[in-house]
């Protein structure tokens, strides 16, 4: 059967500062020529003599996206569902130790969540929790499903990691794709952010977008979290994972993000900081390693950036997002997941994609399940 | 008379067009009003069926024969479904079958998309199925009803241009049913090439939208596809390896 693990294995001994630095542009402008990128060429991509090139390899990308997907951005929002949570990633928000208010949406909550989101024009959505063990969690999510089916066209999960019996359930009640991050490729650093909780159990993760695509979802979105650690193999092992699942799953459309991090709890900060020049090397990277692939750009990034970034490869937005617990309906809840850098309403980001040229797109698929 | 009909509907203009990939659905409109285009494909994923917000299906004028496709469907099976929908949901009976589970190269699956075109002309509609240029496929699909063929170009979003030619052309020549080239064309001459070739039509989407002027854009792929047709049906001179002289310079021996 295989697993991404063996291309990670592969790479064990790979000398990724010595390769990166002795890129020249000369070696970049080569790979701008290719139609067909390798694992090098896109790892010649994310050195730092590619940012010599960083204006021709966004010409290329905007050529390429355009192409691909013409003129249109699809937009969702995330609902998050529950902020319990086994875990303790030292990043995030809530992590079990913080020490923030718990809640889990009622039945009436979540019905009432997404009318309120509904209203707004979206119809496409991602549902989150927390990790919580045991059976009860998927019945509750898979419940949620149920739930908010009727006022969305395509609905998206990124909970805990699941076998793919349990995927298998969530997607016959109606998810269409799976977001899972690893949060970070490299062995050492992943043990040292995840001390407790299943959450350790890298391979676990590393795997559950494989079996996302043998469940059959219809699209799954990885990515890193960037500022976790160095990024040019995180952002290298994002992409060879991504080509991986699509070569072997040619009918699961895999999607890439950047999501990338600012701070957490307890004065957590960025141990390898991504500046804005490093994100858009990155997504350019991407975008010419694998030009049919989504790519994702959440409301973490502010929207000033955004603007920019929207035409070197974008083809996914977030809006209005609010990552509290009810944070559509209650205007207490404020204790979110993480920062939301872009405040702007939805019609505010489809006002802005219009100015630029581009057809805000709210719906993409219609559920067949 | 030079006559295009398919599904009992006299079709003037050979050029199709495709609506998803334009910053503005509205263009459509005037694509239709300055070049007379009557075909224009919708992806069936993005119409909103519940009839809320934006609707794609208002920026096609009544005029225009509209031919939903089944993008994003995977197998025959899911193809079905999607065109059962659409017409459940007003938009005719004609469908562009489309399955592809190559999300790589975006390459359609003619197996599935013959048995759903078996089943789909049964139910009674009028199916043109977007297929890889095969003959085996291309009769399998006339015996099961198509009414149309629409062999790819080459793979789908590339303007890359006629790649497939050869088959193409064995198609138009094996073919009962009209063969209408779709994916890949990158520009007008591409399309002229293939309606010089006999194609029926030319279905364009990402070479219109994507260009710097849609509009401009659209009204040079509709007289290239013109054009092409008039070639075609002008019986070009035959092509030679050699000038032919006015005179021969054998001529003094007679016939």
């Amino acid at each position: 059967m295989g697993s991404f693990y063996e291309q990670i294995e592969a790479y064990a001994s790979f000398d990724f500062a010595g390769f990166l630095g002795r890129v020249t542009p000369r070696q970049v402008d080569l790979v701008l020529k290719k139609d067909f990128l390798s694992p090098l060429d896109f790892l010649t991509l994310l050195s730092p003599a590619a940012l010599e090139r960083l204006e021709a390899m966004a010409q290329k990308a905007h050529r390429l996206t355009r192409q691909h997907f013409g003129r249109v951005i699809q937009l969702y929002t995330p609902i998050y569902l529950a902020n319990y949570c086994v875990n303790h990633c030292l990043y995030c928000n809530f992590n079990h130790r913080s020490d923030i208010n718990r809640r889990q949406l009622t039945e009436a909550e979540i019905e009432r969540e997404a009318e309120a989101i509904a209203a707004t024009g979206l119809r496409q959505i991602l549902l989150l929790t927390g990790e919580k063990p045991g059976k009860d969690a998927l019945d509750y999510l898979i419940r949620s499903v149920e739930i908010v089916r009727k006022h969305f066209t395509a609905i998206g999960i990124e909970v805990n990691p699941m076998d793919v019996d349990e995927y298998r359930r969530l997607a016959a009640a109606g998810v269409d794709s799976l977001t899972i991050y690893q949060e970070v490729y490299d062995r050492s650093v992943y043990d040292r952010l995840h001390p407790a909780g299943p959450k350790k159990d890298y391979r676990w993760r590393l795997d559950a977008p494989e079996r996302g695509c043998q469940a059959g979802f219809r699209a799954v979105n990885i990515g890193a979290l960037l500022g976790l650690n160095h990024w040019p193999s995180e952002a290298f092992f994002t992409g060879l994972h991504a080509s991986y699942l699509q070569n072997k799953y040619l009918g699961t459309e895999i999607g890439i993000a950047v999501p990338r991090i600012k701070a957490g709890p307890g004065n957590y900060q960025p141990e390898a900081p991504v500046t804005d020049r490093d994100l858009v090397q990155i997504l350019l990277a991407f975008r010419l390693f694998m030009p049919r692939a989504g790519i994702t750009l959440s409301t973490r990034e502010p929207a000033e950036l955004r603007n920019h970034l929207l035409p070197l490869g974008i083809t996914r937005m977030s809006a209005g997002s609010n990552t509290a617990v009810g944070g559509h309906i209650d205007d207490e809840a404020d204790e979110g997941q993480f920062h939301v850098s872009d405040e702007r309403s939805v019609d505010e980001v489809r006002q802005m994609l219009i100015a630029k040229g581009y057809q805000p797109v709210h719906q993409d698929w219609h559920s067949l399940a | 008379m030079d006559r295009l009909v398919i599904g009992g509907r006299e079709l003037k203009n050979r050029l199709f067009i495709g609506s998803g990939k334009f910053a503005d659905e509205r263009v459509i409109r005037d694509i239709v009003a300055q070049t007379g285009v009557e075909v224009v494909t919708v992806a069936l994923r993005r119409v909103s069926l519940s009839g809320d917000g934006e609707n794609i299906l208002h920026c096609i004028p009544k005029e225009c024969v509209l031919l939903p496709n089944t993008s994003g469907a995977r197998t025959a099976e899911e193809a079905i479904r999607i065109a059962r929908l659409a017409r459940a949901a007003g938009c005719g009976n004609w469908v562009k079958i489309e399955v592809i589970s190559d999300n790589k190269y975006l390459l359609p699956d003619n197996n599935e998309t013959i048995k759903a075109t078996g089943v789909l002309a049964e139910e009674g509609f009028v199916v043109l199925p977007y297929m890889h240029p095969d003959l085996y496929a291309a009769k399998e699909l006339e015996r099961a009803g198509a009414a149309a063929v629409m062999p790819l170009g080459a793979p789908i979003g590339t303007n890359r241009g006629l790649k497939t030619k050869e088959i193409v052309r064995i198609l138009i020549e094996e073919c009962s049913v009209p063969v209408i080239v779709d994916a890949g064309i990158g520009k007008p001459s591409e399309a002229a090439e293939a309606m010089e070739m006999g194609a029926a039509a030319c279905l364009v989407n990402t070479a219109i939208a994507t260009a710097g002027d849609p509009l401009v854009m659209a009204r040079a792929f509709s007289q290239a596809v013109a054009a092409g047709r008039l070639a075609y049906l002008a019986q070009p001179g035959e092509r030679t390896e050699y000038a032919r002289a006015s005179s021969p310079l054998t001529g003094f021996l007679g016939s």
